[in-house]
Order: C-alpha cells, then sequence, then structure tokens
C-alpha cells in the first residue's frame, strides 16, 4: 500500500523538482591578462553518427585558438533536448554554455528568460553577413538571443535507381505523387512515399501547399483549422489511405532512415540534415543515385517550411565570455565552410555561398534557392509549443482514429487555449 | 497506508493524574503531551529519524503538490532562478478550478476509462497465467528448476532494456513478429502504428512483465497447502477440478488477494511500459493517467504543473478509495487485513 502512495508521491513531485544532472562549472571569464578561460559546455543536437563527428572536432578545434578554455562537447538527441535544457536552466543547475537551439524554441526560451542577451557582445560578429530568414528567429522583444548556426528547409528525396525501374520521372504535385507511387509499386512492389507520421514537422509543406498555415501572427489569428488545414489533413490521410505512402506512428525518424537508405521506399521528403546520413545507405555508396527535388505542390502551390538552428547562451553560464566567443568561433564564415563541404548542411552567412567549394557542393546548390522560397514560421514565443497538439491530431488522423476535420478543430482549440487572446 | 506514530498511550489511561512532581498546566492536551513525551520520549527519538525521512521524501511532495493541483502554476510562472536573474512566482490561486476541468472534460475520463481496461485486463490476464503456471510447476516434472529460472527471467532483465526489446519485436517493417508472420504467409501488423494494436501490445508486455511476480508469490502460495489434504481429498473421491476448487483456492486466497492489490496498484501506474513502448501513442491511444500526466508537466510547452498535479492528486484519490474498497470488501469475507 505504501508502495503506492509512494510512486503517486513521486509522480506528484515530478512535476516539482527539476532534475539536476550535473556539470562541472569552472570559474570562468577572463583572467586578468585578457585571455580567455572556464569551460565550455555545448549541448549539440546533431544526427549521432554523421554530422556529430564533424562537430566535435570543430567544436574541439576552439581551444587551439584559446587554450585555456575547455570545451565540453556533449550530443542530445533532438526530440530530447528541449525538454532536457527547460528542465536544467529553470532549476540553474547542469545546464550546459551554449545550447544548439531549433529555430521556432529561441523565442521561448528568450521569453522564459533563460538565454543571454547578445547585443554588443562578440558573438555577434559580422552580423550584417547573416541571412535576414536566418537572423529573424533570433530576436525576441528587440534583442537578439541567438546565433544563426544552419538553416534548412525540405524537399523530396528520391532514389533515382527505382524510379528508373518504374519509368517514371521525380513528382512535381500531389497528384503526380500518387500516379508516380502507383506505378512504383506496380513495377517494383515497392511503396512509393515514406510520410512521417510521428512529427507534425513533415506536415507543414501539405499545409504550406493548400495555402494554410498554423497561425497568422500579424492578424493574431488561429487558422490551423480553416478549409485549407482541414484540406492538408484530408491530402495526407489520402495518402497513406490510398497506399501512396507508408508511415509509422512511432520510431518515424528511424523507420525513415532505414526503409529510405534499404531501397524500400522510393521517396521520402526531408531536408539537408539527412543527407549525410542517407548516403551511408547501401543504396546511396554511389552518392548520384540520390535526387533531391521540391516538395511536391498542393492546390496552392509549393511551401517548403523554413527551419534551422541557432546557437544561444545559457543566462546562468559561469562562463559568459567564453561562450560568446564560443558562439562567435562556430558560426564564423570559416566554421560554416567546413560544416557545408562536410555535411552538405547549408550556411547562414551569404558570403559563404560564394566560396568554390560551398557553391559547388550539390545539396547546398539545390537546398539555397528552397530556402530563399521557404515560408517562415511566426518567431513567437509559443511557436516551440505549436508542435505538441499538432503531432497528436495529425498522428490520429493518419491512423484513422479521428476525421481531418475534427482533427484540425481539437488543434485549433488547444491553439486557442495557448494564445488566449487570439481569434 | 502512512507511518503510524503513535506512541502507546496505554501508561496515561492507567495512571491518571500523575503529576511527575511538576507544576501542573491546565488539564487537557498540553499535559497529556507532555506526559506523553515524558514517558515515552525513548519511543518518540527511535522513530524520529523515520518520521523526518518520510515526512521529506514522501509528506512535503505530496502537500506542495496538492497545493500546486490549487493555484495556476505553469513554466512561465512559477520562480526560476538563472544565473544572477532571480524571477519570482507569480501564480495564484484559484481553488479547485483544475479539479473541475478535470472531471467534466473529457480527456481525463477517456484517459481513466482505458487505464481501467488496462489495469483489469493486464491483473486478470497476469493473475490467470500466474496461477497456471504455478499450478504446473507445483508438480515434480523433470527439468523443474530449469524451467523455474527461465520463466523468472523477465523479471530478472532491467523493466526499461525488456520493454525497448519488445520495441524492436513490434517494428512494423523490420521486427522479428512481422517477419515471422511473413514467413507463415500473413500481412504485417501493425503493432504499435494502430490504436487497437497498440492497446494489445502494450498489454502483451506488461503480462509478459507481471507474470513471474505473480508465479512466484503464488508457488509460494500452494506449497504452504498441506499435501494431506489433496491426500484426504482423493480418499474421498474428488476429482482434479473439485481439489483444485475445494482446497487449492481457498488455501491460496489470503497470498492472493494480497498479489492482486499490490499488481494492480503497479499496473495503474505502469508507468515504463507505455512511455517506452508507443509514448502514448499513436495520438494518445494508449495514455493511461500517469503518462498523461508527465506529458503535462514535462512534454507540452508552456508546461502546465498545475494540471499534472491535480492528475497526480487524483489518481492517489483513486487508487486510496480502491484499497478501502478491496479491504472492506475481504473483511466482510472474513480475511483479516
Amino acid at each position: 500500500m505504501r508502495r503506492g502512495i509512494a510512486a503517486t508521491a513521486l509522480v506528484a513531485s515530478l512535476a516539482l523538482t527539476a532534475t539536476a544532472c550535473g556539470g562541472d562549472d569552472a570559474e570562468g571569464g577572463k583572467s586578468a591578462s585578457g585571455k580567455l578561460s572556464g569551460t565550455v559546455t555545448w549541448w549539440d543536437t546533431s544526427t549521432v553518427g554523421s554530422e556529430d563527428k564533424v562537430f566535435k572536432k570543430l567544436a574541439e578545434g576552439f581551444t587551439k585558438l584559446h587554450p585555456d578554455v575547455k570545451v565540453n562537447y556533449v550530443n542530445v538527441p533532438f526530440g530530447e533536448v528541449q525538454n532536457k535544457f527547460k528542465n536544467a536552466a529553470q532549476s540553474g543547475s547542469g545546464a550546459p554554455d551554449v545550447i544548439r537551439s531549433e529555430v521556432a524554441w529561441t523565442p521561448e526560451f528568450a521569453d522564459l528568460g533563460y538565454l543571454a542577451p547578445l547585443d554588443g557582445t562578440p558573438a555577434l560578429k559580422d552580423d550584417k553577413d547573416f541571412l535576414p530568414q536566418a537572423a529573424a528567429s533570433t530576436k525576441y522583444a528587440d534583442k537578439t538571443y541567438a546565433v544563426p548556426q544552419v538553416i534548412d528547409s525540405m524537399g523530396i528525396f528520391y532514389n533515382k535507381k527505382i524510379f528508373q525501374e518504374a519509368g517514371v520521372q521525380p513528382p512535381a504535385s500531389i497528384a503526380d505523387l500518387k500516379t508516380v507511387s502507383e506505378k512504383i509499386k506496380d513495377k517494383t512492389g515497392k511503396t512509393g512515399l515514406y510520410l512521417r507520421g510521428d512529427d507534425a514537422y513533415w506536415f507543414l509543406s501539405f499545409l504550406y501547399g493548400e495555402g494554410g498555415n498554423l497561425v497568422d501572427a500579424e492578424k493574431k489569428q488561429i487558422t490551423v483549422d480553416n478549409p485549407a488545414g482541414v484540406k492538408a489533413m484530408k491530402v495526407v490521410k489520402d495518402l497513406v489511405d490510398s497506399g501512396a505512402a507508408k508511415t509509422d506512428a512511432t520510431d518515424g525518424w528511424n523507420n525513415m532512415q532505414t526503409a529510405f537508405k534499404d531501397g524500400k521506399v522510393a521517396m521520402m521528403i526531408n531536408g539537408p540534415w539527412a543527407v549525410t546520413d542517407t548516403y551511408a545507405g547501401k543504396e546511396f555508396a554511389d552518392r548520384s543515385n540520390l535526387g533531391i527535388v521540391p516538395v511536391p505542390a498542393g492546390s496552392d502551390g509549393q511551401g517548403a517550411p523554413q527551419g534551422g538552428h541557432n546557437l544561444a547562451v545559457y543566462a546562468g553560464s559561469k562562463s559568459l565570455d567564453a561562450s560568446y566567443a564560443f558562439v562567435e568561433y562556430m558560426t564564423s564564415a570559416e566554421s560554416q565552410t567546413t560544416v557545408a563541404k562536410d555535411l552538405s548542411l547549408l550556411p547562414t552567412r551569404s558570403s559563404v555561398y560564394d566560396k568554390p567549394t560551398v557553391s559547388g557542393n550539390e545539396t547546398v546548390a539545390f537546398f539555397k534557392p528552397v530556402v530563399d522560397k521557404a515560408v517562415e514560421r511566426p518567431w513567437i514565443p509559443e511557436a516551440g509549443s505549436l508542435f505538441a497538439p499538432l503531432v497528436t491530431e495529425y498522428t490520429k488522423v493518419l491512423t484513422g482514429q479521428t476525421t481531418p476535420e475534427k482533427g484540425a478543430k481539437a488543434v485549433g482549440d488547444a491553439y486557442r487555449k495557448l494564445l488566449k487572446d487570439w481569434k | 497506508m502512512a507511518v503510524h506514530t503513535s506512541g502507546q498511550s496505554v501508561a496515561e489511561a492507567a495512571e491518571p493524574g500523575r503529576a511527575r512532581g511538576r507544576r501542573r498546566d491546565s488539564a487537557g492536551a498540553p499535559g497529556t503531551f507532555r506526559r506523553g513525551l515524558s514517558t515515552h520520549w525513548y519511543a518518540w527519538t527511535m522513530v524520529a529519524p523515520v518520521v523526518i525521512v518520510i515526512g521529506v521524501i514522501i509528506g512535503y511532495p505530496l502537500v506542495r503538490g496538492v497545493y500546486l493541483s490549487l493555484t495556476d502554476a505553469n513554466e512561465r510562472n512559477v520562480e526560476r532562478s538563472i544565473g544572477v536573474n532571480h524571477l519570482p512566482a507569480t501564480y495564484e490561486f484559484v481553488g479547485l478550478d483544475n479539479y473541475a476541468d478535470a472531471l467534466t472534460g473529457n480527456q481525463f475520463l477517456g484517459t481513466l476509462g482505458w487505464t481501467l481496461v488496462w489495469t483489469v485486463s493486464c491483473v486478470t490476464v497476469t493473475f490467470g497465467l500466474g496461477l497456471a503456471l504455478a499450478n504446473i510447476l507445483n508438480r515434480r516434472i523433470a527439468g523443474r528448476s530449469f524451467y523455474r529460472m527461465m520463466l523468472i527471467l523477465p523479471w530478472a532483465v532491467p523493466g526499461f532494456v525488456s520493454v525497448f526489446a519488445w520495441r524492436f519485436l513490434y517494428n512494423e517493417d523490420n521486427g522479428l513478429l512481422n517477419k515471422l508472420l511473413a514467413g507463415g504467409g500473413i500481412d504485417a501488423v501493425p503493432w504499435l502504428n494502430d490504436p487497437t494494436w497498440a492497446k494489445f501490445s502494450v498489454i502483451a508486455v506488461n503480462v509478459w512483465l507481471g507474470v513471474p511476480f505473480m508465479m512466484v508469490a503464488l508457488l509460494g502460495g500452494l506449497q504452504s497447502i498441506p499435501g494431506e489434504l489433496y491426500e484426504a481429498a482423493e480418499m474421498d473421491g474428488a476429482n482434479a477440478w473439485q481439489r483444485f476448487r475445494n482446497i487449492t483456492m481457498p488455501g491460496l486466497r489470503s497470498v492472493s488477494t494480497t498479489v492482486v492489490l499490490l499488481s494492480t496498484i503497479w499496473t495503474f501506474n505502469m508507468f515504463p511500459v507505455i512511455f517506452l513502448l508507443t509514448r502514448g501513442g499513436p495520438g494518445e491511444a494508449t495514455q493511461i493517467l500517469v503518462t498523461q500526466a508527465y506529458k503535462f508537466s514535462f512534454e507540452i510547452s508552456p508546461r502546465d504543473f498545475a494540471q499534472s498535479s491535480t492528475w497526480g492528486v487524483l489518481i492517489l484519490v483513486l487508487l486510496m478509495v480502491f484499497a478501502a474498497v478491496y479491504q472492506r470488501v475481504l473483511r466482510k469475507q472474513g480475511e483479516t487485513w
């Protein structure tokens, strides 16, 4: 009996005690001679096994410039880092000095008071060089809270070999996508598209394609459940129901990458962050087998979300000065060139695009115009809160637990609760 | 329940009005208290560490949880210390609003419905299987100790390890279960991707994890039933089923009532199986009360501490009511509990 009480109390207390995971905080800052010292702990969220090696090496290169600074590289899975950082930041212990923050989280963290403002610090060196759409998410309440590290969008990744076997061309619209999938199934027995069903970010390009959006920040309106939003839900459901696409409610990322890398599906919708991992698959030992085209157009045209990552400094960091310098180093033109060359990730500095090693990279060359046209999300503090209600309903729609109309309506209701004075 | 720390006050009852040579306070509580203290100080000292530890570990979070459930605390208005910045708490007392919301909304009741289905089905199946296996292993069969070892295995493996192993087995495209089915010419089953299958899958894993405990407890109960009873029954011409009905079942009653109660409470709050297998998905299909409460305070943003605490308190109340009713029923049947 006491066991039951203890368990319940534990659950109740979970809400109260944020977990601290300990971190060594060296007294940081500047020594008398003006040299930087201390420890900079960086939480990176890049894909383990492909991207993380490059970032780790790059981060540790910082000590060559500043021998007294210790860089502590930690890779935290992307799906967990938002919560992990909030736990640590709120309790004030165990938080990193620098965090790789997804663009939508940045205004939220800033609003909660977890980030240090960077205006006038060395972190923002040459900030005129940043692409305006990349810099947009780093600003909150007239201050700058992060520095753009990479920028991205989405496109269709396809397996050229399977397309040749089936004798089809990459699809340009949703209707094309369905006919192409059907032909691929007839000729090769394989499924056309893998659609991620456990992450609502993959729903956005369909929503934008129908002319919809989550919210309209200018008019302070919730638009996710308007006719366009409902239509987008219908589109994705139809793709799955008709067999043009397959999906999963759990382990979406791993299943998607495995299925595509092993040649079990012909297409997936993904972004530059997946390129390095995809090349590691047996189907893409010959890299030219991977083709990328823009996301399929909906009834309203093409629309891919603009995403990316920023580097932000934790307000409670004990080594603020060293952290500013570290952020500056990681987002410098030189570092961005290395990252673009090795990982095909898109730089956020316009000057970097002029370098031959970068402009010669196929992925970067393909995604740059896509990013230029990509749909910006509203950079409001709630931007990071919009996905939780959406993913629940999106998965429910795909698995047939609710209708597209009801699903869209439920998301809208959740948003209205979140954004109190919006329509 | 919580700890009873009442020092026996027999002495006070037996010796009314012993002043112990000190000036007596006005008769009543303080005097009694003081006398209790002076007579039983030794006992109080002995239990003090336990009381303090329990108070800190269980009492404080419990009280704080109840308090938070009466406020509108969330991530944006609680106290935060970030380095040198200190943001004071700005949440307000809202009375029973959270409880009203929970009990009138669909979400709590819907989740509660599935939680009850999950608890009842897990406990009945586990108990049935445990009883059957215990009866089998209670005979002299070849390799009995080997079977026992093997059946305790799910219990010996750390819970999250086995749950992850199951997750791999259940994987729709690459999982072993579907590969086996494909070998038999059966289409792939969406174990974790279809709401109904997902419910079935989580129950199956929890049963698999829970059977060893039931089996061991019931085996112990079976071995404490004297063999003479069975012999006598056989002499009287009772068949196997009658022996089971009239000797085994009553003989196991004290053990089985206890394990059913424990198992119910554990299953009701079985966080890891649901969380690690499906994260409550697809959608919210397999979300039980505990995992949903966790989601409120850790997964959504802004984190809703108030709602999470409200659910936590409601879970506590439900389990306490259940335990009280259960005890009463048993007492009616003449069990000492």
